[in-house]
């Protein structure tokens, strides 16, 4: 089965799901003044969902032909692509994300930039540095005196 | 109308705005340029900055400038690295990389610049001439009308995704449209599908999935699969045109920029479509000896997709700002910034807000100009980007995407959202399923179903679709949209495929 077979069967998943939280269980803890109402919060999610399975199913069958378009990334082949960089690239998002408030924005930015680029084999260190530091600053300045959004500079350990 | 005129004349010359149009296009041809970073990433990732500046005439008018900006970029690096910056300009690479190579690439960007600007020219006198006049149409219409044009909006983005792709096109947008109800809404002031999760009370953010699903998913690509950029060095020269080469482009562009602009207002065509229809109809309509040229390097086929582009661009803002009604995934993007400014797009905007509407439309004149001037000695410069190392340029755009969804929310969740659907629109991609309509669901879905609610209520059920025949007219050609394109897909399935993807 291909990819977007696959992806189908899992929207469909999904549609269901959607659709199941929308058929039975909204319906009940609504207020009565609500059920006179000619529309309910479930009706349009409950056209929805059917309308999505309908979709899913279309694709998961294989009803309509696509086209196979030549891609510009072949996902069968996804080990000949620089994929251990990718994957890297998306943890370290996940662990910026997580250390963004107690690290504090210098640190943890400086360090994203740094990593960022030393993931993607980058070893100029004399050239990496000051460009992660410069920029680092240069956002913070921009976002916290220009923009005005208040972003905790140093870590929380020292009252940021 | 001159009243409008002289408002947006005198709200778009401020200081401020001047700077905000110089700023949007410069950043705009800079990133643009860039391979696999199209217009959407960029004004996604622009917003944070848009929407923090307060004034919705500034925002949209640095927003409307990176816009173009970016296509004039996407065309630089199209004809320099026959490596397309954005989907819109691949049309122009056919015949630009070819002169690029012969040593024309002077030349080939003069005629891109003098095309783009006269395309977006044009494309906003046009723009001047019908939006005010489908915004007094559009002011008849009763939320079961808007209903139905927002069904009609929407199948036809999904029929223009190419065959064999409307199921996928539908999948993606009812897709959007359940994620627009996740969250509490106005009307029933109920939370619906948050799962208990404190965080999805107010429902996925906008910039988040604009974010998850054009500009990392791009980033992604280019880590995975790092494209060559690789041109000839040599010094970029002779920026001239011969009379005699302007005499043939002229009848081009001006064809071009108003076939163009009539592509751009249909939903789900844009840029891209209009670039390779303008193209295919010069192709066509061109004397025998010099169809023989095109796509070695004729002028005339690379006049046709740049004016084209350009004037397409500038067509989709009739949608967004008469109707509210965006038609491709960066004018979806604009409307979300714009309700995030607290300004309605539809057609009250020109009644309530005359000075935005008119100032966008002035700032586009003087955004092609800018465009024009600055970018025509520029060039030689500004291509020097390309020589930045991606080995810097990723990691700044992966940073640039975390910190928009961040200063968006100021919420560190925010950035889980961002890469778990990220990952997600990656797997999407590889699959061929089309995100824009995703996206564009996602934002009509809320003004869709307070629609649908209020004609509900009105007619106290569903009687208003047939007892309306207007609404009953743009339904069925919603239907017929989604349903000829099957059908006739199934009669000729050697059909060639349709580009209807990434503008």
């Amino acid at each position: 089965m291909a990819l977007d077979r696959w992806i189908a069967l899992i929207l469909l998943g999904v549609c269901l799901t959607y659709g199941y939280a929308a058929w039975f269980t909204m319906d009940g803890s609504l207020p009565p003044f609500m059920q006179r109402n000619p529309i309910w919060p479930s009706t349009f999610p409950k056209v929805l969902s059917v309308l999505g399975a309908v979709a899913c199913v279309i694709i998961l069958l294989g009803l309509e032909k696509s086209e196979v378009k030549e891609a510009d990334i072949d996902y069968r082949r996804l080990g000949e692509y620089h994929l251990g960089q990718a994957i890297s690239l998306l943890v370290l998002m996940v662990v910026y994300a997580l250390c963004l408030r107690p690290v504090g924005f210098l640190i943890a930015t400086s360090s994203f930039l740094i990593l960022g680029s030393f993931i993607l084999g980058e070893r100029k260190w004399h050239i990496m540095l000051p460009v992660a530091f410069i920029a680092t600053g240069a956002v913070w300045y921009l976002v916290q005196e220009v923009l005005g959004i208040y972003m905790r500079p140093l870590p929380g350990l020292f009252g940021g | 109308m001159l009243e409008g005129l002289l408002i947006g004349l005198q709200t778009a010359f401020s200081i401020q705005n001047l700077l905000m149009v110089i700023a949007g296009c410069l950043i705009g041809t800079f990133i643009g340029m860039l391979p696999g970073l199209g217009p959407m990433s960029i004004i996604a990732i622009m917003i944070p900055v848009a929407i923090s500046m307060g004034d919705p005439s500034a925002a949209l008018i640095l927003l409307a400038g990176v816009y173009y900006g970016a296509i004039f970029g996407g065309s630089t690096s199209s004809i320099l690295l026959n490596a397309p910056g954005v989907a819109g300009t691949v049309a122009s690479s056919f015949d630009g990389y070819p002169m690029a190579r012969q040593g024309k690439a002077g030349k080939a960007l003069t005629i891109a610049a003098i095309a783009s600007f006269a395309g977006g020219t044009l494309g906003a006198v046009l723009l001047m001439i019908f939006a005010p006049a489908l915004s007094s149409v559009a002011l008849l219409f009763h939320s079961a009308e808007y209903f139905a044009l927002m069904v009609v909006g929407l199948s036809a983005i999904a029929a223009f995704a190419g065959s064999g792709q409307v199921a996928k096109a539908i999948i993606m947008t009812t897709l959007g449209l359940i994620m627009a109800t996740v969250g509490e809404g106005a009307l029933f002031n109920l939370p619906r599908f948050t799962m208990g999760i404190m965080d999805l009370q107010s429902g996925f953010g906008f910039i988040t999935l604009a974010m998850a699903m054009f500009a990392l998913p791009e980033a992604l690509f280019l880590v995975l699969k790092p494209k060559d950029l690789k041109g000839d060095d040599g010094e970029i020269k002779d920026l001239r045109v011969t009379k005699d080469e302007a005499k043939a482009i002229a009848p081009v562009i001006g064809r071009q920029s108003v076939q163009g602009f009539f592509i751009g207002v249909l939903p789900g065509a844009g840029a891209t479509i209009a670039s390779f229809l303008g193209y295919a109809v010069e192709r066509n309509i061109a004397p025998k000896e010099e169809q023989e040229e095109f796509g070695k390097g004729s002028i005339k086929g690379l006049a046709a997709p740049e004016s084209a582009n350009n004037a397409a661009c500038t067509g989709s803002f009739v949608p967004l700002l008469t109707l509210g009604i965006p038609g491709s995934g960066t004018t979806a993007i604009l409307l979300g910034a714009l309700i995030a400014l607290n300004v309605t797009p539809g057609p009250r905007l020109m009644i309530d807000e005359p000075q935005i509407f008119w100032a966008v439309i002035m700032s586009m004149f003087i955004g092609n100009l800018v465009l024009l001037i600055l970018n025509l000695p520029l060039i030689p410069y500004i291509a020097k980007v390309l020589a930045v190392p991606r080995n810097y340029l990723i990691p700044f755009i992966l940073f640039f995407t975390l910190m928009g969804a961040y200063i968006g929310q100021n919420n560190a969740t925010e950035l889980l959202i961002l890469v778990g659907f990220g990952v997600c629109a990656t797997a999407l991609k590889f699959a061929d399923y089309p995100l824009a309509p995703l996206l564009i669901g996602f934002i009509l879905g809320g003004m869709m179903e307070d629609n649908f609610a209020r004609s509900m209520q009105l007619y106290d059920g569903i009687a208003f679709i047939w007892e309306r025949p207007m609404t009953l007219g743009l339904l069925v050609i919603a239907a017929l949209l989604v349903l000829l394109p099957s059908y006739r897909a199934r009669r000729a399935r050697a059909r060639a495929a349709g580009v209807a993807d990434g503008d």
